[in-house]
C-alpha cells in the first residue's frame, strides 16, 4: 500500500497469539474446574468440547424464526407470548431449560434488553451474546439513558412512544417480539425471518419500512 | 421469612436494604415505588444458592415496572419510558400510595 509502506524485516507480519496476554483469573478458574471435572471423571473431554460447540452454534436464526411465525400465524403469537420456550419446541427449537418471555413491540410501545448485574441473555435460542451486550457502560447506560444508547445504535424512538427496558436481574430471559415492517406482504417466513437480527431481538434495532 | 402475596398491578416499594452479600436486587430501585407488572413464578432464593445452599424455600418472583422519573430526578426522555426488573418477594413491601 502506497504511503505506509515498511522495510521487510523492521515490522514483520505478526498477527498476535491469544497467549499472548496472561489469562484472567476467572479463565484459569475456569480450565481448572474443567480440569478437575475431567480428572475426577465426572465429564469426559468429550463432552466438555461438544457441550462448548453446541452453545457457541446458537445463532440468531432461532429466534428470527419464531418472529417470522408469529407475523403470519396470530395463533401461534398468542402461544409465544404466553411460553417462548414451548413455542419453539413447536418448531424444533430447543431454547433451553430457562424460561424466555417474548415482549412485544407495538406503535406506542418500544421494547429493550438489558442485564445490568451480569451479562444474562438468551443463548439458547439466540446465541452469544455481542460484547458491548457486556460492557458495563452497556449495562449502565442502558436503563439510565436509555434513548440516548439507542440512537448511538441508530435507533431513534420517538417521543411519544414508551421505551421499556427490560433487566434480566434473575429468572427469566427476553426476547423482543418486533413490529412487522410495512409492505411485507409478500413475503414468505423465511423472506421475514431474513428481516429479524440480533439487534432487533435484543431491541437495539428496529427493522425499517419498505414503503 | 414472611412477605406479602401480591396480584398484578399493585403498588409496591422495594425495600431500601443493603445487606452484605449476594442478591438480584439491583441497586438502582432500592427505596423505589414501582408496580407490579406481572408474576413469574417460584425461583430458588439466589442468597442462599449463591453459598452452595439449596435455595429453599423457592420465592415469588415479580416483574416490576418502575417509572423512569421515579428512579432518576434528571432523566431525560418521555414521561412514559419504564423500566421492568424481575425482583423477588422478600425485597417487596406493598405500598398504600400511589406514586410520588
Amino acid at each position: 500500500m502506497s504511503g505506509t509502506h515498511h522495510h521487510a524485516g523492521e515490522h514483520p507480519p505478526h498477527q498476535p497469539d491469544i497467549e499472548e496476554h496472561p489469562f484472567s483469573t476467572y479463565q484459569v478458574m475456569a480450565e481448572a474446574v474443567g480440569e478437575l471435572l475431567v480428572e475426577k471423571q465426572i465429564i469426559s473431554r468429550d463432552e466438555l468440547r461438544r457441550t462448548i460447540e453446541t452453545i457457541e452454534s446458537k445463532s440468531p436464526a432461532a429466534g428470527a424464526k419464531l418472529v417470522a411465525r408469529a407475523w403470519t400465524d396470530a395463533a401461534f403469537k398468542a402461544r409465544l407470548l404466553a411460553d417462548v420456550n414451548a413455542a419453539a419446541a413447536e418448531l424444533g427449537i430447543d431454547a433451553g431449560p430457562v424460561p424466555i418471555r417474548a415482549v412485544e413491540n407495538t406503535p406506542s410501545v418500544h421494547n429493550v434488553i438489558v442485564c445490568t448485574l451480569c451479562s444474562c441473555y438468551p443463548r439458547m435460542l439466540i446465541g452469544l451474546p455481542p460484547p458491548w451486550y457486556k460492557s458495563r457502560a452497556y449495562r449502565s447506560r442502558c436503563v439510565r439513558e436509555p434513548r440516548a444508547v439507542l440512537s448511538e445504535f441508530g435507533t431513534t424512538v420517538p417521543d411519544g412512544v414508551e421505551v421499556r427496558v427490560h433487566d434480566s436481574t434473575a429468572d427469566l430471559r427476553y426476547m423482543v417480539l418486533p413490529m412487522r415492517p410495512k409492505d411485507t406482504d409478500g413475503f414468505d417466513t423465511d423472506a421475514l425471518a431474513r428481516l429479524v437480527t440480533r439487534d432487533v431481538l435484543i431491541g437495539v434495532s428496529v427493522i425499517s419500512d419498505f414503503s | 421469612m414472611s412477605f406479602p402475596t401480591l396480584a398484578v398491578g399493585e403498588t409496591v416499594i422495594v425495600r431500601a436494604s443493603f445487606p452484605p452479600g449476594h442478591t438480584r436486587a439491583p441497586h438502582y430501585v432500592r427505596g423505589r415505588r414501582g408496580v407490579v407488572a406481572g408474576i413469574a413464578g417460584q425461583y430458588p432464593n439466589p442468597e442462599e444458592l449463591a453459598y452452595g445452599r439449596s435455595g429453599k424455600p423457592e420465592l415469588p418472583l415479580y416483574r416490576v415496572r418502575f417509572h423512569q422519573r421515579d428512579l432518576w430526578d434528571d432523566y431525560r426522555g418521555s414521561a412514559d419510558d419504564t423500566v421492568v426488573v424481575e425482583v423477588y418477594a422478600n425485597w417487596l413491601e406493598r405500598s398504600s400510595e400511589g406514586r410520588p
